[in-house]
């Protein structure tokens, strides 16, 4: 099936050769971190994450989310989702191919890597988080591949691979759910120490993972000679709105708990993400532009949403639209904010903010085009696919 | 004086030999794991928990080394607390980086509010509203660092307690430094040589992308010798050294004596340095 990537309009190869680009700058970005060390990013002793974990931690939930296709189709059998499960599933490959090689990228000392192989370590959630991350990304080839293969031959997919799409959905969860353990089980850090933090991780998967696939489907509609379908659409965009709606509950219940207890641990962070901190006279808000906006994408897209549901209207640029806002909303929530404020304040009380370097945004691009490099060959293999039954 | 060293070596002694065979009391890592020990819940000993002690009381058993910082002694005698800070950097071949994103620190001055951010008020005295308090590895009894280590290359050291660290086994993956309640962890963002100045071979260089932190010593306990800041303040009593479960030692009388802090005790991590403030 790999031979389908290799044809194509020019469109194709013009959107592979950028990629590849940002991706051979990326590459020559990470050498010289390499050469240098972690210090040409803009991580320090105070902020001691950056960039790396927090588009991991994002692109964990891209891959969950594709979960809100797979239950449907398989465990509730609405077959309208027959034409896209497939693409859920190569959505959660890629992304989590980009985690790793995220997880790869901040890595200290990348060779020893393996050493947690070489010495589990049970009472360690990155011990948990590398099996399951794993797990999670060998039964996605395994099912994807067999499922496509079988479309391909026009015949049922063996009864045995149920079983494996089957525990894939607990493997889905467990991705996120201890993705978020890795920061809600540390004493000392307030925003993080939270128990509603997996829960909101969930709801913001499935919302993320559905609306990165409806802005592929529309892309394919265009380019591709591909059609979702306008009801397995409208149903996305139904579970995008109520996973956004769910988050956004969830994520004001920790306004509620900061400002109204105010217990100052836990207002600080929040202070910092949407009003600026002050601090020694000092007010610290660089974060604070990317979170309002992120905010009113959040209500714009739910609006969106909203909107084609109560008018019963139904229009692709809408649902463009709205699947835009929601994922780059969803992103600057998961992707920016929630990892860098963590760190501030620091354990002794002091504020150091995060920039990121020229050096490892471009790492950090480069491993964003490898994902979404491999996002589109696996879409041209399962697009090649439906159309070679279609005839 | 004399004879207080003496005594201290003769503890240090007995951290050595007793490594050697020492009864396995000792848990490697706290309350998560304390219920998978067959154990049936010996850390609940009801009556320590009746007399309204609060949390912290349960400790793990064996040799467990600890430290009082006496801050009367410092209050006045900054000069005191900068040469300990010298002598351990010296020992340890901590690099000198200005810049604060990248630099290293086993042991650092900072202000009471930053230290002890529970504890704090804004109607303190004099002296501990303007002095300098030395903060460091805490070598938590539940380190939550080495709860949080993939690689097990911070474990604690069976033998006395002290939270340690493989800088080879090391992938530098900064968990622990975001597990650790007290900012007691650097990271080597770059090559740490050229920033050492002179360099000690009795101690290994680290490389960069690892993190380091204070360690106790323990390479000079192994000798017999005090740590390094504690023999920088010899004669001083500014900083008190020792075994914490030995009801005989200096430090545990110290601890009978006066009264003192920890820092961040509602983290759960049961440090192992004292303040008196
Ligand atoms: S102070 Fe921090 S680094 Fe030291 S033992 Fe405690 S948790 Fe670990
Ligand atoms: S940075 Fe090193 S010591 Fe810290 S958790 Fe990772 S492997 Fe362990
Ligand atoms: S105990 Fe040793 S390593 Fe720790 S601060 Fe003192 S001199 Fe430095």
């Amino acid at each position: 099936m790999i031979e389908k990537t290799l044809k194509g309009k020019p469109a194709y190869w013009i959107w592979l050769a950028i990629l590849a680009s940002v991706i051979a700058v990326g590459w020559a970005c990470y050498f010289r971190q390499y050469v240098f060390g972690l210090g040409l990013t803009g991580m320090s002793r105070d902020v001691s994450w950056g960039l790396y974990i927090s588009q991991f931690t994002f692109l964990v939930g891209v891959a969950a989310g594709g979960l809100m296709l797979v239950l449907p189709y398989y465990i509730h059998n609405y077959k309208e989702f027959g034409r896209i499960t497939i693409l859920g599933e190569f959505l959660a490959i890629s992304a989590l191919v980009m985690c790793l090689m995220f997880i790869m990228a901040d890595l200290g000392q990348p060779l020893r890597g393996l050493n947690v192989i070489f010495y589990p370590t049970p009472y360690s959630m990155l011990f948990w988080d590398m099996c399951v991350l794993w797990g999670y990304l060998l039964l996605n080839l395994l099912c994807g591949w067999v499922i496509l293969t079988s479309e391909r031959k026009q015949v049922p997919p063996p009864k045995w691979i149920y079983f494996f799409v089957a525990i894939s959905i607990p493997f889905a969860v467990s991705i996120h759910t201890v993705t978020a353990m890795l920061y809600c089980g540390l004493p000392g850090r307030h925003f993080w120490l939270s128990a509603i933090i997996a829960p909101r991780f969930l709801a913001s998967a499935f919302a993320a993972g559905p609306s990165l696939i409806l802005i592929a489907c529309l892309i394919m509609r265009k380019y591709a000679n591909f059609d979702a379908g306008e009801t397995a659409m409208r149903k996305l965009t139904t579970i995008i709105m109520y996973a956004v709606i769910i988050n956004t509950f969830f994520f004001l219940l920790e306004f509620f708990v900061g400002f109204y207890s105010e217990v100052p641990g836990h207002m600080h962070s929040l202070q910092y993400l949407f009003f600026g901190l002050e601090h020694h006279g000092e007010v610290y808000n660089n974060l604070v532009p990317f979170m309002w906006i992120a905010t009113i994408f959040n209500f714009v897209g739910l609006g969106v949403f909203a909107y084609m549901k109560i008018a019963k209207v139904f229009d692709y640029r809408l649902v463009g639209f709205g699947s835009v806002l929601v994922f780059l909303a969803l992103w600057a929530d998961k992707g920016l904010g929630f990892v860098f404020a963590g760190f501030v304040p620091n354990p002794l009380e002091e504020v150091t903010e995060y920039y990121p370097t020229l050096n490892e945004i471009g790492i950090t691009l480069g491993i964003w085009a490898t994902g979404i490099l491999l996002l589109t060959l696996l879409y041209k293999i399962a697009i090649g696919v439906e159309h070679e039954v279609e005839q | 004086m004399n004879n207080k060293r003496r005594k201290f070596l003769k503890m240090a002694g007995a951290t050595v030999l007793a490594g050697m065979g020492a009864p396995v009391l000792v848990k490697l890592h706290g309350t998560a794991q304390a219920s998978a020990d067959s154990e049936p819940a010996p850390a609940h000993a009801a009556d320590s928990h009746g007399g309204g002690h609060g949390h912290g009381e349960e400790q793990n058993a064996g040799i467990r080394l600890g430290m009082v910082i006496d801050m009367r002694k410092f209050y006045d005698d900054e000069a005191l607390l900068d040469e300990a800070i010298a002598a351990c950097h010296l020992a340890h071949n901590v690099p000198d980086i200005d810049e604060r994103k990248s630099e290293i620190k086993w042991i650092w001055k900072t202000g009471y509010g930053n230290a002890f951010p529970d504890h704090s008020h804004n109607r303190r005295s004099g002296s501990v509203e303007n002095s300098a308090f030395p903060v460091l590895c805490n070598h938590c009894d539940n380190p939550s660092c080495v709860k949080a280590c993939p690689t097990k290359a911070t474990f604690v050291m069976e033998k006395n307690g002290i939270v340690s660290m493989d800088y080879h086994r090391c992938i530098g993956c900064r968990f622990c430094m975001a597990a650790c309640p007290y900012g007691a962890r650097s990271f080597n963002w770059q090559d740490p040589r050229p920033f050492i100045t002179v360099y000690n071979p009795e101690f290994p260089g680290r490389n960069r992308g690892v993190v380091e932190k204070c360690n106790f010593c323990s390479e000079r306990l192994g000798k017999g010798l005090e740590p390094a800041c504690v023999e920088a303040c010899a004669g001083t009593g500014a900083i008190v050294f020792g075994d914490l479960n030995d009801p005989e030692s200096e430090i545990s009388k110290v601890l009978h004596e006066e009264f003192t802090i920890q820092r961040r005790p509602a983290a759960g991590t049961r440090p192992s340095v004292f303040y008196i403030v």
